[in-house]
């Protein structure tokens, strides 16, 4: 048969022939673009060392993610944005005070052992900026623990007369003195009084705003939301996963969390206070670590929310979110084995 | 304003129908050369029936059924056989056919085009009408149809959907018959319910086709037995299993057919060329075909005689436009790519799309983020991400453990997958490794 010049020459490929308009690097870049509000406020709160550490995370994480793909043969990858991702996370969790050596060396065992010993990106059973947190938690305890900042226009504590620490460990500290037959009766009434500022409006208000001690990204509710506004919109996150998180920590921290029986604690303070909202809405999102399916969304949140309430009433530590999600993480390929959704034409 | 019908998953590609919706059916000249495969339809090729240096009219059988789940090919123009051969099928990449040169004259066989008395055939004799006429299903499967009518013993039909979605991108030829030729759909729908001895029947329609609704409203005033059922706008809305649930809200077995639910679906090009085929005995040798996309000069909706070469309608339409990337026949969610247009129109070919690289990207592929968009959007309820993966791994048994085999090739996943995984490529490469691997037992 005849043939033109003019014959264009076809491409053949398998159906479909059209794709939505999105791609990896473009959820990773959306990701980044909504942590600008709370990154911003961070510099704005706690000064502008701050932006040091957001750089210093941001340049060891795609630095090392470089490096260690070069290294394995691996095709390098960072200008997809996951790196960046986890090294703005990893900011995020850390005290505002800490030495500039910290976020490179979070940065680069979030992306090392949290995402590449795996396979790299989508391979990664657990958060890495988590991982990374956790590390430098295991590691130095006392910078993790003590380098808070006062915020711009407020206090570390929300309470003018505690200087020392974040509002969750205010908390656990008073509820300890409160529970310990050797405190002194002034110790007692001093305990009360703070407990009862902690858990007034304005306390509330200032954990919304950001006005309060705590590692440099979570302490904004409001520009957290601005952000998560923003992917949910996109469909880059959904709404099971942060609503049974901050649900079941709502419930039970309402149920289990004040001193006077059951359905005496403050849950919009257990909400707003610690890295609940920023676990919830940027962690605990995190496609690769968290269950596909729907319903394993809802039990993954659920499982952080349990986890977090334990850690906080009981644990040794003041705050659970990291570690909460890490755990739930380790078991997301179960849940998702057994949240199979039901086959069409089948019976479950 | 009636409840709009749908199912669970799907997605919302933008339709682009726009191009050709609004142009009615044009005729064209008849082709100089067809090429006619002796299998268009699912099952047993036909047999030929004529060789070279044969004379042939229009309508004449060329290629007999070579069994009860096939069909016979009829000649789509007069004149003579020129070649009885392998040629690109866009299908099958070669199958035989058989070549017919035009001699200009369209000839067509004795009685064809006389209207029939239908009152007095017997459900029977319909169905062996329908089956001598070659019809198949128009919508891209092409099933022969009377195979489809002929329900089991003790399979009873109580609904009956004529599928007017057209829920691909692009395609506009159902929508057009539905505005066209409504009364030969209706017509159509009453000899399928009297084959099946079924009293319900309803046509389903997406809302996006406002005007098809409205005329095929007005076709069935007062006619209580036949609703219209609108839909919708979203894909894949016509997909039979998804269909049948919105419709009836009931679920096709796993591994069943629409028959088990009691239903039978049927396109409403099926429909049009069942009347046809019933009322004046005019075998399938031409369908609407929605010549469409970015990649053709001007785009339109054709009466295609069958065999005629895709390059032909591509002429007809003004020529490809500069940047043309893929040539599809069928629509941009399940079409098949093909490498040449020197293919012919077959009885399933419900479009020819071509497409620029603008509108067909091939994005790289990216890592699997378990965004979890396949597992939401798939309309089978199955886990698109874990199919491919283990598919990416020869874990062939996994897979169909998962339910590879539901699978009903859509393409939702792979056309929401954010790191542009080709899944479904993935998902038929699984599907024919399980075949082989089961032919291999049953040796």
């Amino acid at each position: 048969m005849e043939n033109t010049s003019s014959e264009p020459k076809f491409t053949v490929s398998a159906p479909p022939h059209i794709r939505a308009d999105t791609s990896v690097t473009r959820v990773m870049y959306s990701v980044l673009a909504a942590l600008v509000p709370a990154a911003a406020g961070a510099v704005y709160f706690f000064g502008p060392r701050v932006l040091w550490i957001i750089v210093v995370a941001l340049v060891s994480a795609v630095g090392t993610e470089a490096v260690v793909q070069r290294l394995f043969g691996r095709p390098v990858t960072v200008t997809d944005g996951s790196a960046a991702v986890t090294g703005l996370l990893l900011a995020f969790v850390l005290p505002p005070g800490v030495p500039l050596w910290m976020p490179a060396i979070g940065s680069a065992v979030a992306v090392f052992v949290g995402k590449q010993v795996f396979g790299g990106l989508g391979q990664n059973p657990l958060n890495p900026a988590l991982v990374g947190r956790a590390f430098l938690m295991a590691s130095w305890p006392v910078h993790m623990t003590t380098d808070w900042l006062v915020p711009r226009g407020g206090t570390k504590s929300v309470i003018d007369a505690v200087t020392s620490a974040t509002p969750l460990s205010v908390l656990q500290d008073n509820h300890r003195i409160l529970a310990d037959p050797t405190s002194t009766s002034a110790q007692l009434a001093q305990a009360k009084q703070v407990l009862m500022q902690l858990h007034s409006a304005s306390a509330h208000w200032h954990l919304f705003w950001g006005k309060c001690g705590g590692c440099l990204g979570e302490t904004s509710v409001v520009l957290l939301l601005a952000g998560a506004c923003f992917l949910l919109y996109k469909g880059y996150i959904g709404w099971r996963i942060p609503s049974s998180f901050v649900g079941t920590v709502f419930v039970l921290s309402w149920a289990l969390g004040g001193r006077e029986g059951l359905f005496s604690g403050d849950p919009l303070f257990n909400i707003l206070a610690g890295g609940l909202v920023l676990g919830a809405l940027f962690m605990a999102t995190d496609m690769v670590t968290t269950p596909v399916t729907q319903r394993g969304k809802l039990i993954f949140g659920a499982g952080c929310g349990v986890v977090t309430a334990v850690i906080r009433f009981w644990g040794g530590y003041p705050e659970g979110v990291c570690y909460s999600i890490l755990l739930m993480n380790a078991v997301t390929p179960l849940i998702d084995r057994w949240t199979r959704p039901r086959k069409f034409g089948t019976r479950r | 304003m009636t409840k709009q019908r749908s199912f669970k998953g799907g997605v919302h590609p933008s339709a682009f129908k726009e191009l050709t919706a609004g142009k009615p059916i044009v005729r064209v000249p008849l082709p100089q050369r067809v090429f006619i495969p002796l299998q268009q339809h699912t099952g047993a090729p036909a047999k030929a029936l004529v060789k070279k240096g044969d004379t042939v009219k229009t309508g004449q059988v060329i290629g007999e059924a070579s069994g009860f789940i096939s069909l016979p090919v009829h000649a789509s123009i007069s004149g003579k056989v020129v070649d009885v051969g392998f040629f690109p099928h866009p299908l099958f990449r070669q199958a035989e056919m058989v070549a017919i040169e035009s001699d200009d004259s369209d000839v067509w066989e004795e009685g064809i085009g006389k209207s029939v008395d239908i009152d007095n055939l017997s459900p029977a004799q319909m169905r062996e009408a329908i089956s001598r006429a070659g019809v198949a299903g128009m919508g891209g499967a092409a099933f022969p149809t009377h195979v489809k009518l002929s329900p089991p013993e003790g399979k009873q039909i109580d609904t009956v959907i004529l599928n007017g979605a057209e829920c691909e991108p692009y395609l506009t030829c159902d929508h057009r018959l539905m505005l066209e030729f409504p009364e030969e759909i209706i017509d159509g729908r009453k000899i399928i319910l009297e084959i099946l001895g079924c009293q319900r029947a309803c046509i389903a329609v997406e809302v996006n086709k406002p005007d098809a609704i409205a005329r095929l409203k007005q076709s069935v005033d007062g006619n209580e037995l036949i609703s219209i059922v609108p839909l919708k706008v979203k894909y894949p809305q016509g997909a039979e299993k998804q269909l049948i649930h919105a419709i009836t809200k009931r679920e096709v077995p796993s591994g069943g057919l629409p028959m088990d639910v009691g239903c039978v679906v049927q396109n409403v090009a099926t429909a049009f060329a069942i009347s046809e085929a019933v009322n004046l005995n005019k075998p399938l040798i031409e369908r609407v075909v929605a010549v469409t996309g970015p990649g053709v000069e001007e785009p339109q909706n054709i009466w295609v005689r069958i065999g005629t070469p895709v390059r032909e309608l591509i002429d007809q339409c003004g020529g490809y436009q500069s940047g043309v990337k893929k040539l599809v026949v069928g629509g941009p969610m399940m079409g098949v790519a093909q490498y040449t247009d020197e293919i012919p129109v077959i009885k399933g070919t419900s479009g020819i799309l071509v497409l620029t690289a603008e509108s067909s990207p091939s994005p790289p592929s990216q890592p699997c983020i378990s965004c979890g968009k396949c597992v939401e959007t798939c309309p089978m309820g199955l886990m698109p991400n874990m199919i491919g993966k283990l598919i990416e791994h020869q874990r062939f048994s996994e897979a169909q453990e998962y339910g590879i085999l539901d699978c009903i090739e859509c393409g939702c996943c792979a056309y929401v997958c954010s790191a542009k995984i080709n899944l479904i490529h993935l998902i038929k490469y699984g599907k024919q490794e399980i075949r082989l691997a089961g032919k291999e037992k049953g040796v």
